[in-house]
């Protein structure tokens, strides 16, 4: 099968999408005429023209509030944030209005928008640009979050975030973007809600999301090879909502589980699926369930002290070890 | 406080609004209408002021009393496919778009027969099919969703405006200013109504404000037209309103409109120091000067085509009206405890409709 970065899946998703619907149209800062900040939506504007791919002055809050507006009215806006981080200038649109509207109006208004970008850390770009909420964005009812690992994944859902009726937090990872996956050239949709086993192990259970999910696979590699350690990678694909059977069915049957992500710990989405496990497999856990986080602490600049302060290949196999 | 050299070239055409083509239209009974309008909207928040101080409405509630020629002179020139979206102050501009004092005051109430189902509660009415989007509780965080309505508009080729109410402080907040920008970059079909009543809470424009001059000047900065009126007569407000609706009709250009009006009551009426801040005498003076339904009436009186009696009739018109409000609301139920779940995703308010999997809802227990 041919193989495509995570890049180009996304532009096949949100061009697939863009010609099956008329209502569907792009939105951000250098979306057009820049060709994307990280290149996504590169070529986009020459193929669709400037009524669908939007290009806005640097106004988080203003075209996010107002792409919610029109969604309101029927549009099916797709908006990108150059950083995730940048959500906090418009949290009020995204957080307040775009959850909440649907309940304060007694159910007489859905917002069918996407919200999509990078939300990473581990390039070398300081704090304000490193920050990882989606924990924050799934504790909100009302709101649906997805962090897609691979490329196949990503085109897969960023379709059915578009397709979907709620408002869709769609996190990428810029680290992500050049990486290469073998994506079919015939079209498919990945449902939100559905996690996917990675690899299949018996020793252990990782469930991570995002590049988490690429990094423990190095790792179970290496687990394997030089610890004997089987280890099966649960990729949640999205946080919410969550398939917590398939997370329960993997713990059930290696019971043990390890939970990587590179958000902060404190109520990082790891301390929901540690309750989870903990109420739904209580008796099939033979070692406590052990998390791995960013270390707690703003994102670092200095380059090599990042690469350590986010989950890391090292730490993921020196925490699996500690499993007991 | 107000510059003495203002330029009035920006300000709605002076004169008798009463001859303006808008109002010169009218037939008798459209006049007595508007300010029928103007009482239920009174009646409804009079009657709603005595269920709060009663107990049996909780939360905030913010009266428009004092500016109801504000929203009705505004909406009744209102074509089909003009939107409205306000603030929380927004009773007036719902009963006006059509909604029930029915199911206004049941929403107030909380109960399960209110225009949210007791979801929403008094700075959250909404009704869609009456082209009116809220009701939103935030101050300002209305102003890009107004925007996304004129958008909306303009994207499918749909001869339309939004009409963007906000107070007087609502203009320093960012997403208005972005807002702002927006509308004239993209040449946006919007009118930003500023119903100023002086005050935002208890701090005064003098205190809110470094620019001394009208509040809609500030659209110079976004090369957009603009202009101020004055609110207490419906029928300039009409007027200018017109000439805003005109602009984006045609032109598909925004205007940011400013309108003088005042509030008896408090912020809400939460608001203890709603005399305190200003003097009685600033509040009496508009009450017995600039109140828009005794100026409206006086006007109708003196062109002979209201009496007395009629006033009499329709004041009472209304006031049974939220009589029977309050009577509906009180005898309603309360919503389920199901349905506190509900109304969250639209996915999940299908019966057939679900097209994600996993788990939406995260308690362990509920009732």
């Amino acid at each position: 099968m041919r193989k495509i970065s995570y890049r180009e899946a996304l532009r096949e998703g949100l061009s697939e999408e863009i010609e099956r619907d008329k209502n569907v149209f792009i939105i951000g800062e250098e979306v057009a005429q820049y060709n994307g900040a990280y290149k996504v939506t590169e070529g986009m504007l020459a193929k669709y023209g400037e009524k669908r791919i939007v290009d806005t002055p640097i106004s988080e809050a203003g075209f996010i509030g107002m792409g919610i507006g029109a969604s309101m009215m029927g549009l099916r806006p797709v908006m990108e944030l150059m950083f995730f981080s940048f959500a906090y200038v418009a949290w009020d649109q995204m957080i307040n209005n775009a959850s909440s509207m649907r309940y304060m109006s007694g159910g007489k208004i859905y917002c069918p928008i996407v919200i999509r970008g990078p939300a990473n850390a581990g390039t070398n770009v300081g704090a304000t640009h490193s920050h990882t909420p989606e924990n924050a964005i799934a504790n909100v009812p009302g709101l649906k979050v997805v962090c897609p690992a691979t490329a196949y994944d990503a085109k897969g859902l960023i379709k059915s975030a578009i397709r979907d009726n709620d408002p869709v937090y769609f996190m990428e990872n810029t680290l992500l973007y050049g990486e290469p996956w073998e994506v079919p050239e015939e079209e498919y949709l990945v449902p939100i809600g559905s996690a996917d086993v990675k690899r299949v192990g018996k020793d252990l259970t990782i469930v991570a999301h995002g590049r988490c999910v690429i990094i423990a696979l190095k790792a179970a590699e290496l687990l394997q090879a030089e610890h004997d350690l089987d280890v099966e990678v649960v990729d949640l694909r999205s946080i919410r909502p969550l398939d917590e059977e398939t997370i329960c069915n993997s713990v059930r049957k290696t019971h043990r589980a390890l939970l990587v992500e590179e958000n902060k710990p404190f109520c990082g989405v790891g301390a929901q699926i540690s309750h989870l496990i903990q109420e739904k497999c209580f008796d099939d856990l033979d070692a406590p369930v052990k998390r791995l986080s960013a270390i707690d602490a703003p994102a670092i600049y200095s380059d090599p002290l990042e690469k350590i302060q986010v989950p890391n290949v090292d730490r993921i196999i020196k925490a699996a070890l500690s499993v007991g | 406080m107000r510059s003495a050299s203002l330029d009035i070239s920006h300000t709605a055409p002076t004169g008798s609004f009463d001859q303006h083509p808008i109002n010169k239209k009218l037939k008798a009974e459209e006049k007595i209408k508007l300010l029928y309008e103007m009482i239920r909207i009174r009646k409804f928040e009079e009657r709603a002021l005595q269920a709060y101080n009663g107990g049996n409405i909780g939360g905030f509630l913010h009266p428009y009393i004092g500016q109801e020629s504000v929203a009705v002179g505004s909406i009744s020139v209102c074509e089909k496919n003009d939107h409205v979206i306000t603030a929380y102050r927004d009773h007036g501009h719902a009963l006006m778009s059509g909604m029930s004092m029915n199911e206004c005051m049941a929403e107030l109430y909380g109960k399960a027969t209110g225009c949210s189902k007791g979801k929403g509660g008094s700075m959250h009415f909404f009704a869609p099919e009456k082209n009116y989007w809220g009701g939103h509780g935030i101050v300002g965080g209305q102003t890009p969703l107004g925007l996304g309505l004129a958008f909306a508009l303009k994207y499918k080729g749909i001869k339309g405006a939004a009409l963007c109410y906000l107070g007087d402080g609502a203009v320093n907040q960012g997403a208005f200013h972005e807002s702002l920008n927006l509308a004239s970059l993209w040449s946006l079909p919007i009118i930003y109504i500023i119903e100023n009543n002086g005050y935002s809470m208890g701090t005064s424009l003098a205190r809110s404000s470094a620019f001394r001059e009208y509040l809609a000047k500030r659209a110079e900065a976004y090369d957009m037209d603009w202009a101020h009126s004055m609110g207490h007569d419906v029928f300039e407000v009409r007027a200018s309103v017109q000439t805003a609706l005109d602009r984006a009709h045609n032109h598909s250009r925004p205007t940011l409109l400013e309108i003088s009006t005042y509030r008896y009551r408090g912020h809400s009426v939460a608001d203890s120091n709603a005399e305190k801040y200003r003097s009685k005498a600033e509040i009496e003076d508009y009450k017995t000067n600039k109140d828009p339904i005794t100026v409206f009436k006086q006007k109708l009186i003196d062109q002979g085509i209201l009496t007395e009696e009629t006033f009499e009739k329709i004041d009472q018109k209304a006031k049974a009206e939220s009589e029977a409000a309050v009577k509906f609301a009180a005898e309603s139920p309360y919503p389920s405890i199901e349905s506190i779940r509900e109304d969250v995703y639209w996915e999940t308010d299908q019966p057939d409709g679900r097209t994600t999997q996993g788990r939406i809802f995260f308690n362990d227990e509920i009732p």
